[in-house]
């Protein structure tokens, strides 16, 4: 982090230094202007240096954001190499790994060695695979014996939306919820809410999901407990309990940190103001709370993201899902590991991304913030 | 600096620890409890955990399976009792693990600086790109499974979280004058890490790792659900309740629902316990600062 906070601040630093000069050569200009003709004119001084900034700010958001690409990408390759050497790290050779814990004749073993190159030597091997890799090139799958690419992407689908519905339940219940909790602090909502979002913080997604099984499916038998339906639809509608089970406690954390947000917000002068000044509480709420409140929310609706996506794993197996996170599960079962290599790497991607997409709206949602200096909550 | 704000903690308890104290009581009550029926675990389970009764499967509760029984017919109460073990043991090793290796990291990091600090920074950076349930998945698949290779993998995962803690408490400890002191006595840069800096900042980070160890719990607890914890045999919460979802399916939820009770009563216990103690050794950080 350190690295990031010097690049930031020189970067910073610089920007402030062409501010300094742009706001001395036009202080001159004011300066000239209010001696020939008054007011009318330094205004117009003033949002020439206002347009200024911001077309030097806008060159450093580009600035930052290549940086933060750069960087982020050499998290991404030290992860592929990680990955990569691990089924060498693991206790014995590769190929009696990538036969799955069968025996094989020694012609057999020598013809998987001649297969996946692993005469070459280690870093020639590495450059093949991120090669590879990089053109969507997955491997073979040991247990499907089928390219890795193809097996993802039959399974993508399901897994997206899956995220996707989790994602818009938890931005909409997180989010209101928090909201309905800032409204009246202490108050029976509130209150209620703090109970309600405790206990979704304490639920594993496993947990909530064989809860929603029992009560939803078995005991009411509105929705079904297993397989994932076929067409939009009826797909959404076998994915209502899923998405439920694997958003609860983000939603509880969402709200948590909601809440939190707005009432530092609420305590602040410029809402005891805008009050004073006799705005209704509501626009109050939405336009000087909620929206100096979005930066700390975007950055832990990005942990969200993450966490949405690791927790697949367990919800696709609780509900008998076909994605992505059910598949990670059975390829560690039968130790298929060109397909865990693949998955693991597509998540730290998307960790990766998620976190690249975040630092770059944090100054959208608050212009005050200096790019880089997002709060971690 | 506030110390309040370096410990990451769940958002969901912040507000549970102000008000309640009473709340604190009956959690740290429980979480005693749990740990007491943990040690004594073989003489209070009823019934030997694995043994079997087919008369009794999918059956409710009864005089003899007091919470009933599983779908291979094995006493839930029993299973319950003796998978507190592994329910406590694995967090508590992974607790202890990165604690040790964070403090060990974050002190080395914020002590040195300079290039080992880059290093440490950025590699633990490295390793906030891999989600704790990933590692463990990923080391699971290639050391097979069992609890070492969770546990290994769970520790690595945390110890980020401990090392910037440390690291970020090292570096505001090192401006104070008694460690100044301290060097100018001439003290070596070990002595005084180990006798004095860490023993300061030791409060703080026991407090993160007592929050650290409700999501280690989930974290166990959801890979033995998967199939992917402890070995078949041994009982555990996370694997009763993967046996009990079938026997769910079949309208016998209760070998199910037990242990997600367990699981859920026991993660908020140890959280609020934590919360609390986070919250009170930070004020008295803040008091003194």
């Amino acid at each position: 982090m350190s690295d990031v906070d010097g690049a930031s601040s020189v970067a910073s630093a610089s920007a402030s230094a062409s501010a300094s000069a742009v706001s001395s050569a036009s202080s001159v200009d004011s300066a000239s202007a209010v001696a020939s003709s008054g007011a009318v004119a330094s205004s117009g001084a003033v949002s020439s240096r206002s347009a200024v900034r911001s077309a030097s700010a806008a060159s450093d958001v580009w600035r930052f954001a290549a940086r933060r690409a750069v960087e982020l990408a050499v998290t991404l390759l030290a992860a592929s190499f990680l990955i990569f050497s691990a089924v060498y790290l693991a206790p014995g050779r590769p190929e009696t790994f990538l036969l799955g814990g069968r025996s094989a004749t020694p012609q057999a073993l020598a013809a998987i060695r001649a297969h996946y190159h692993l005469n070459d030597p280690f870093p020639v091997q590495y450059w093949r695979w991120l090669t590879q890799m990089a053109h969507g090139d997955f491997g073979t799958s040991i247990q499907y014996r089928a390219p890795v690419l193809h097996l993802l992407t039959a399974r993508l689908p399901g897994t997206l939306m899956l995220i996707g519905m989790a994602a818009v339940l938890v931005a909409v219940l997180g989010i209101g919820a928090g909201w309905l909790s800032a409204r009246r602090p202490g108050g029976v909502v509130d209150q209620v809410l703090l109970v309600l979002t405790s206990v979704a913080v304490g639920t594993p997604s496993f947990v909530a999901a064989i809860a929603l099984i029992w009560v939803f499916s078995v005991r009411l038998g509105w929705f079904p407990s297993i397989g994932s339906g076929s067409g939009f639809f009826d797909m959404a509608y076998h994915l209502t309990l899923p998405a439920l089970a694997l958003s609860l406690y983000w939603v509880g954390t969402l709200a948590r940190v909601t809440r939190a947000a707005m009432l530092a917000e609420l305590s602040k002068e410029h809402v005891a103001v805008a009050r004073s000044r006799g705005i209704p509480e509501r626009i109050v709420l939405r336009r000087h709370v909620f929206r100096n409140a979005a930066g700390g929310i975007a950055t832990m609706s990005g942990l969200t993201i993450t966490g949405l996506v690791v927790s697949t794993v367990l919800v696709e197996s609780a509900f008998g899902l076909g994605g992505i996170g059910a598949f990670l599960d059975s390829s560690v079962s039968v130790k298929d590991f060109p397909v865990v290599q693949a998955i693991s790497l597509l998540i730290v991607t998307v960790f990766v991304a998620v976190n690249l997409v975040v630092d770059l709206t944090y100054p959208l949602l608050d212009p005050r913030v200096r790019l880089g200096a997002r709060n971690s909550a | 600096m506030s110390t309040l704000t370096l410990v990451r903690r769940r958002p969901g308890f912040r507000a549970l620890r102000v008000s309640r104290p009473w709340l604190f009581y009956i959690c740290a009550g429980f979480a005693a409890m749990i740990v007491v029926v943990a040690l004594l675990a073989p003489w209070l389970a009823p019934a030997d955990p694995n043994a079997s009764d087919l008369s009794a499967a999918l059956t409710g509760p009864s005089a003899a399976h007091l919470l009933g029984a599983d779908g291979s017919g094995r006493d839930t109460l029993s299973r319950l009792i003796l998978g507190s073990r592994t329910a406590l043991l694995g967090p508590a090793a992974v607790v202890v693990f990165s604690t040790t290796l964070g403090v060990a990291v974050g002190v080395a990091a914020g002590w040195r600086g300079g290039w080992l600090d880059s290093v440490l920074s950025r590699s633990s950076e490295l390793m906030l790109a891999f989600p704790g349930l990933l590692l463990a998945i990923l080391f699971v698949s290639l050391y097979g499974t069992g609890l070492v290779a969770p546990i290994a993998a769970l520790s690595l995962a945390y110890t980020p979280y401990v090392s910037r803690l440390a690291r970020g408490l090292t570096l505001a400890e090192r401006q104070r004058p008694y460690l100044a002191a301290y060097r100018v006595q001439g003290f070596s840069n070990w002595t005084i890490c180990v006798r004095h800096l860490i023993p300061n900042i030791g409060p703080v980070i026991l407090a993160q790792s007592t929050v650290n160890f409700g999501y280690a719990l989930i974290d166990l607890a959801a890979l033995s659900y998967l199939g992917l914890g402890v070995p078949p045999l041994t009982p555990d919460w996370g694997a009763m309740v993967n046996d009990g979802q079938s026997a769910m399916l079949q309208g016998q939820p209760l070998s199910a629902i037990v242990p997600c009770l367990a699981i859920v009563v026991t993660v908020v216990a140890f959280n609020v316990v934590g919360e609390h103690w986070a919250d009170r050794v930070a004020n008295r950080e803040d008091a003194r600062s």
